[in-house]
């Protein structure tokens, strides 16, 4: 287990150059592809970090925009007084902070009310964070001025992409990966085995509600004007889900296969249709239940699967295995 | 007092939409995050009706929920009963019935925009004052208080009076054993879906004669029902009544003692606390 | 004077109006292989239940070695020494062998990772007669092959009392001789053991003493020769079961 495979060798090579390609884009452009990638870049240390929890325990989670918009604001409120990594940490320990205490309330009981209760916390933080603004005599919107330029943003998502594979990575190699696995596998199993279910999940909750609320404090500078709706906008959380589930959730880089055709749809969609887009995402989710259950990855997967037994029965593939 | 009677009157209407959705998981075993986004299109349409064709919502009723009852019997047949097929087990179907139903609340949602677009609605229906205890409220407020706790009584009187609802109970307690003594539980669980959209309906159209709504507010109104069925217990019909009432009142004494801006907080607040004390429901017992 | 291995004073459950354990007391020394019979539905499964934890019980207590362990989840008692098999086999489908039995080498009571549980979840295959296959899928294992690998992982926690629900049930008859030889192996080691089991010529062969429980009361316990031949014992399992 402290071996690495030549497979996994071969994984972190192909990764390796994948980021020193996309790191190499913003020389050659700086307008719209850089903007597109970004948002690409974005969704997949999103979609990635939401994995990272709901690909094991199948829980489905729409705190994302509450994690992302809680980092924004973190940077929003800070970005006078502290330098900007720090905030991009207090951005992703205030996200965990809120992930341990709607886990604790909800992930000891049953999935449906953890949907529930993550489907309008965004909405909860929103009018919590406006009521104090309002009550402090603040104005709505907060200021965002930095020096950034959206390349620096781009390398700085990219950087957390990669951190949150890396997690992913550790996680798998390590007892929590294996304890999750044996959760997936049969929980009341896993318990008397003596695994502490319920807590293995709050803290893999909060793991990747730190990347996502990271996420959130290293988009900030983006805008240079920060506001609740915009920043707990909920839309976030739905997208995450089905680009994450559209890819597939059982391999820590499958949610990347829906990540980059769907933000580009989006793009597209909300460039020409702005007023359709739940439409296109009422559809998308009916799509991923009906004709994709298990992600663009398991079809191919099932695929594969359904070729390699197939080819044994049939004669041409025996014979050409056969020495001449 | 005012806030207690305001908080009541409102808790009919929200009893009545989580009736329809009480009765939806207790017994289709479909949690439909759809549901508000049918009672935002029953708001529309009886406003439609009202403005177009000066029909009173009231009578609307008698064409809003037949068509929400087809509709929603529609929906469970199509395209929720092949998930319960395929469904290996309960975890199973609920990720599927989840996704399904963002995906219809979406769906649904986008439509409406596309009808009606984005704008806040609302219309004058009643809108006189009526007496209770010396304090003065809205007469629409009190008629959609008074209908809502009609509808509520027939639900009732099917339910417990009728062989038909007899068997929605046996089914909300045990699919398989209700099977086993011959009911039919895949049509039971048809007409539960489509009479708890029948229900959800009607709450939106009662809610929608003093209440400002637009297209994209379903979900706030799904979050609502389903923190007051979970609160009453999943298939408990006094329970949800009792919840409805209970969350009417903390919301109106949030909106005018503290906030208007933090209802959304009570409902939250009153759903960790049923979720850390009674997280089986008001009247629920343990399960096994 | 040591506390016994495990000890049950007054334990209740019922769920909603069925007392499905009615103030059960029995006491389990240490390195015995003690016996829980009686016909179905008189509560032995829940029994187990109660003492791994799976379900808390309404009133009395369990103890460990002296220790209280009643109302504690599941996990800790398993941390505590409790290891357990299940009545209808669990296994983990989507692993091999070797995964399955470090399941509870890893989170049992000796916590090893990497080399040092490999190594000791392939020592425990082999005790239990599965030397050389560590990397067959369970999912493609037979019945009594899954029982084994599900016994190694039991005992992979390195638990202090083993439960048994009914292990020999659904064996044929001669898997059922090997089963039986390796329960006694492993309380040859000198294994504490509680088996629920249904198969009396197992229960004579293996056990110095039992527990009758009926209609979840206990009716009887002492040397398995005396309680077997007793007439309300016999009662029992004419009276409300045929296949007995």
């Amino acid at each position: 287990m402290t071996q690495l495979s030549a497979g996994e060798i071969r994984i972190a090579l192909i990764g390796a150059a994948a980021v020193a390609a996309a790191a190499m884009l913003p020389v050659f452009d700086q307008g719209f592809y850089l903007t597109l990638s970004l948002n690409i870049v974005l969704f997949a240390a999103l979609c990635t970090a939401w994995t990272l929890f709901s690909g094991p325990t199948h829980y489905i989670s729409l705190a994302t925009a509450a994690f992302f918009g809680l980092g924004t604001y973190s940077v929003a409120l800070g970005i006078d007084v502290l330098p900007f990594p720090v905030l991009v940490a207090a951005g992703g320990a205030v996200a965990a902070l809120l992930a341990g205490l709607v886990g604790a309330a909800t992930l000891r009981i049953s999935g449906v009310y953890f949907v529930i209760f993550t489907l309008g916390l965004a909405e909860l933080i929103r009018q919590i964070v406006s009521w104090t603004q309002v009550k402090l005599g603040a104005s709505m919107g907060l200021y965002v001025f930095t020096d950034f330029s959206e390349a620096h943003i781009y390398w700085m998502m990219l950087a957390l992409t990669v951190a949150v594979f890396a997690t992913g990575w550790l996680i798998t190699r390590s007892r929590l990966g294996f304890a999750l696995q044996i959760i997936g596998n049969d929980e009341q199993v896993a318990r008397h085995c003596g695994i502490d279910t319920a807590r293995l999940k709050i803290v893999l909750f909060m793991i990747s509600g730190a990347f996502i609320g990271m996420a959130g404090a290293i988009l900030a500078p983006r805008y240079s004007y920060v506001e609740p709706p915009a920043a707990f906008s909920p839309t976030v959380s739905f997208l995450v889900v089905i680009m994450a589930l559209l890819g597939g959730t059982r391999r820590l880089w499958g949610p990347l296969v829906g990540v980059v055709p769907f933000t580009i749809v989006m793009e597209f969609v909300s460039a020409r249709f702005p007023n359709d887009t739940p439409i296109v995402i009422g559809l998308a989710f009916l799509a991923i239940v009906f004709v994709l259950p298990d992600g663009v990855l398991g079809r191919l997967e099932q695929l594969r699967a359904r070729l390699r037994r197939s080819r044994p029965a049939s004669p041409a593939a025996v014979a050409a295995k056969e020495p001449a | 007092m005012e806030i207690l009677v305001t908080g009541i009157l409102l808790g009919g209407t929200y009893a009545l939409i989580a009736l329809g959705l009480t009765l939806q998981y207790g017994v289709a075993r479909i949690m439909n995050l759809a549901n508000g986004e049918t009672l935002v299109a029953a708001g529309f349409i009886a406003f439609w009706l009202f403005t177009s064709y000066q029909v009173s919502p009231l009578w609307g009723l008698l064409v809003i929920a037949p068509v929400a009852f087809a509709v929603n019997w529609a929906i469970y047949v199509w395209l929720l009963r092949p998930l319960v097929d395929r469904a290996k087990n309960q975890g199973m179907l609920e990720v599927d019935s989840i996704l399904a139903t963002f995906g219809l609340l979406f769906l649904f949602q986008g439509l409406m925009l596309r009808s009606f677009g984005g704008a806040y609605v609302s219309y004058t229906f009643l809108a006189e004052r009526f007496t209770i205890f010396g304090s003065p409220y809205g007469l629409n407020r009190v008629v959609a208080f008074l209908a809502a706790a009609l509808i509520g009584a027939s639900l009732w009187s099917f339910l417990y009076l009728t062989r038909r609802g007899t068997a929605v109970r046996a089914v909300a307690v045990n699919p398989h054993s209700s099977n086993l003594v011959g009911i039919d539980v895949a049509g039971t669980a048809a007409l539960a879906f489509a009479l708890g959209g029948a229900l959800t309906a009607c709450g939106g159209t009662l809610l929608s004669t003093f209440y400002t709504f637009n297209a994209s507010m379903g979900v706030l109104f799904t979050i609502k029902a389903l923190i007051i069925v979970i609160m009453g217990g999943v298939g408990d019909v006094r329970g949800a009544v009792l919840a409805a009432l209970i969350l009417g009142v903390a919301e109106t004494s949030v909106a005018s003692l503290v906030d208007p801006g933090l209802t959304l907080s009570a409902t939250y607040a009153l759903f960790i606390l049923v979720l850390l004390f009674r997280p089986q429901g008001i009247f629920g017992r343990q399960q096994t | 004077m040591t506390a016994p291995a495990l000890s049950i004073v007054g334990a209740r459950k019922s769920f909603g109006g069925l007392v499905a354990v009615n103030d059960v007391s029995f006491e389990v020394e240490k390195g015995e292989l003690f016996g829980l019979i009686g016909p179905n539905g008189s509560g032995k499964t829940t029994m187990l239940n109660l003492i791994s934890g799976a379900l808390e019980p309404d009133a009395g207590e369990i103890r460990l070695s002296g220790e209280p362990i009643s109302g504690l989840p599941a996990h800790q008692i398993a941390r505590r020494g409790v290891a357990r098999t299940f009545q209808l086999v669990r296994v983990l489908p989507s692993m091999d062998a070797e995964r399955n039995v470090m399941a509870g080498v890893v989170f049992g009571g000796r916590r090893l990772w990497g080399a040092e549980a490999r190594d000791f979840a392939r020592e425990l295959l082999a005790l239990v007669g599965l030397r050389g296959r560590e990397q067959v899928p369970v999912a493609a294992m037979t019945y009594i092959d899954q029982k084994r690998v599900e016994l190694a992982r039991a005992l992979g926690a390195d638990p202090q009392v083993l439960l048994l629900d009914e292990w020999l049930a659904g064996l044929n008859p001669s898997e059922l001789a090997i089963g039986i030889e390796l329960i006694e192996t492993l309380s040859r080691q000198g294994r504490t053991i509680v088996m629920v089991e249904h198969v009396m010529d197992a229960i004579r062969t293996l056990c110095g003493r039992c527990v009758v429980m009926s209609s979840g009361r206990k009716i009887k316990d002492g040397s398995v020769a005396d309680v077997l031949s007793d007439p309300d014992v016999v009662q029992a399992y004419l009276g409300d079961d045929d296949d007995a």
